[in-house]
């Protein structure tokens, strides 16, 4: 009982830092409205559309990927923050479980991410002419939360072991874009060379990509079976991994 | 009853011992304090008595559970001050108690009451809502009191809780604790460097040095142990040999053109002394005070501390 209400908690913090943080949600949608906007018309004007969607429609699952890329990865990172100002001291030393302050980070998170993801698929119907049935929206989410929380896991395990915030701009170059990058989120995947091909036949993310494609748009290269598959497989391990990350969190 | 009880607690960091041995008893209600230079091993002590790190060796029974086959338990009935505020500051005061009475397991039915009494406590009602990102030091170390007490912890925790803060809101402090321990009958475990503060504060205190208590008493007796006044005395040629032959010269120290001598019934006594010790260019004679315990235990004057924290915090601070 006491771990629920601790749940609860931790999640209330993250949930009221991220409606004081008004700045962050605005910032959270400004940059993947300029790759749908700008690179997605860019591009798009001189190539003819992809499995029959324009350009733009056809990287906007991707771009929805790429949002819980970046968001959820650095909001794992933040912890190095709360370990700053000593939050993180204060949760540590309180009587709960490890798995659950794991846990509440998590939960924190994904509440964040999906009002953003939210925002962004109201975007994607009255202005990039993507649609959405109810069947399809609700898949989205439970794809996008399938990956938040893988994402989430692996943000607080680099977060748990790194001590300072130096380290961020290598995380974006070694972690974040190889990620981006060979998931197929901006390009097909079918007829990639195959040095190119293994890369991203081994990147969790290109399933989830591919998943949202084949729920929102209706072409996908795996089949949804396989990337639930990979998906859901990617985050049991990085959930297993972290809550060991935090069970060794020194305070 | 002992609230408090260690046995041979011992804290190693590789090769380094930071705590040796420790054997402590500390009753129901009491303010025991912690004093001792920088990297004496206070810090330390606490966090081990706190579950933060586990001892290398012995044991502590804290609150009536063992730190490490309970650690939970214990944590349950401990508060804790920490020497850095570790409040959320994106969040209000008093949100911040909301969240701290969640994560304690605090009984939730009566908790708008039990954060006004907190809050009145430290003075923070007419600041409440603010974030505590807008609070001074002093405000935020009073919120950092303020949670540690709204579980009703048997036992409270503080670690240096007057580093850095002006005079003023360090004597406002000081009341609030005193106001619990007689209020509250909260045992409050308190390691500082202040003289002054844990002459004030303290029921009884041990001084630690190197790791190990080099005595333990009441501020009063610890004085009175000292054996008489201190008389210190500058000369350029001091003859230490002379003096240490008088028997009512308790104790003598050296350093540079300087002398510190512990000598019963002192008043009766300066003149032969200034007699003895060579060409004296000034003279100082004191009742005891808790610094001259602390010099006469340690053999050297205790050093400022400049808010970096103790050498827990410094061996933190070194793997970061």
């Amino acid at each position: 009982m006491s771990e629920l209400t601790g749940l609860y908690a931790l999640w209330l913090r993250e949930f009221k830092v991220f409606q004081r943080e008004k700045s962050r949600i605005v910032s959270s949608l400004v940059q993947p409205l300029l790759w749908l906007v700008i690179f997605g018309t860019g591009l798009g004007s001189s190539i003819e559309g992809i499995s029959g969607t324009s350009y733009t429609s056809f990287i906007y699952p991707g771009i929805l990927a790429m949002t819980v890329l970046f968001g959820s990865l650095f909001f794992g990172l933040y912890i190095i923050f709360d370990r700053r100002v000593d939050f993180l001291k204060e949760v540590l030393v309180a009587p709960l479980s490890r798995t659950t302050i794991f846990f509440g980070k998590v939960m924190g998170g994904a509440t964040d991410g999906i009002i953003e993801i939210a925002m962004l698929m109201v975007l994607g119907a009255l202005f990039f002419s993507i649609r959405f049935s109810i069947l399809s929206a609700i898949a989205t989410v439970l794809i996008i939360l399938l990956l938040m929380v893988s994402i989430l896991s692996v943000g607080l395990i680099i977060g748990s072991v790194m001590t300072s915030p130096e380290g961020f701009g290598l995380i974006s170059s070694f972690v974040i874009f190889p990620l981006f990058f060979l998931s197929g989120a901006l390009f097909p995947v079918q007829n990639l060379p195959s040095w190119l091909y293994v890369f991203v036949v081994i990147n969790p993310v290109t399933y989830a990509v591919d998943a949202l494609r084949t729920v929102i748009l209706g072409i996908g290269s795996f089949g949804l079976p396989l990337d639930f598959a990979v998906m859901t497989a990617f985050a049991v391990a990085m959930v297993l991994i972290g809550t060991q990350a935090f069970k060794r969190m020194k305070v | 009853m002992a609230v408090i009880e260690t046995r041979n607690l011992t804290k190693r960091f590789g090769k380094l011992t930071a705590v040796s041995r420790l054997n402590l008893r500390v009753s129901e209600g009491e303010i025991f304090g912690l004093l001792g230079p920088n990297g004496a091993g206070k810090t330390t002590t606490l966090s081990m008595l706190a579950t933060l790190i586990p001892p290398s060796d012995g044991s502590a029974n804290v609150g009536g559970f063992d730190v490490k086959r309970d650690p939970s338990k214990v944590r349950h009935s401990i508060g804790f001050v920490f020497q850095d505020p570790s409040s959320d500051d994106l969040l209000t005061g008093r949100e911040n108690l909301y969240l701290h009475a969640l994560m304690y397991g605090v009984d939730m039915r009566n908790i708008n009451e039990k954060m006004d009494d907190v809050l009145k406590l430290v003075d923070l009602t007419s600041r409440q809502h603010e974030r505590v990102r807008n609070y001074s030091g002093g405000m935020r170390r009073r919120l950092e009191l303020a949670r540690g007490l709204l579980h009703e912890p048997k036992i409270l925790f503080l670690d240096e809780p007057t580093l850095g803060l002006d005079p003023q809101t360090r004597q406002h402090l000081w009341t609030y604790i005193k106001k619990l321990s007689t209020e509250k009958k909260v045992t409050i475990i308190i390691t500082t460097h202040y003289m002054e503060e844990a002459d004030m504060l303290c029921d009884r205190l041990a001084i630690i040095d190197h790791g190990r208590v080099v005595a333990l008493d009441a501020p009063d007796r610890l004085k009175k142990k000292l054996g008489g006044d201190v008389i210190k005395l500058q000369v350029k040629r001091p003859n230490v040999a002379a003096l240490k032959k008088l028997g009512y010269v308790k104790h003598v120290q050296r350093e540079d053109g300087t002398l510190m001598l512990t000598v019963s019934e002192a008043n009766k006594h300066l003149q032969e002394i200034l007699k003895r010790v060579g060409e004296v260019e000034n003279v100082e004679m004191r009742s005891p005070t808790l610094n001259d315990v602390f010099l006469h235990y340690t053999g050297s004057e205790i050093r400022d501390q400049e808010g970096e924290g103790g050498f827990f915090e410094r061996m933190m601070n070194s793997n970061r």
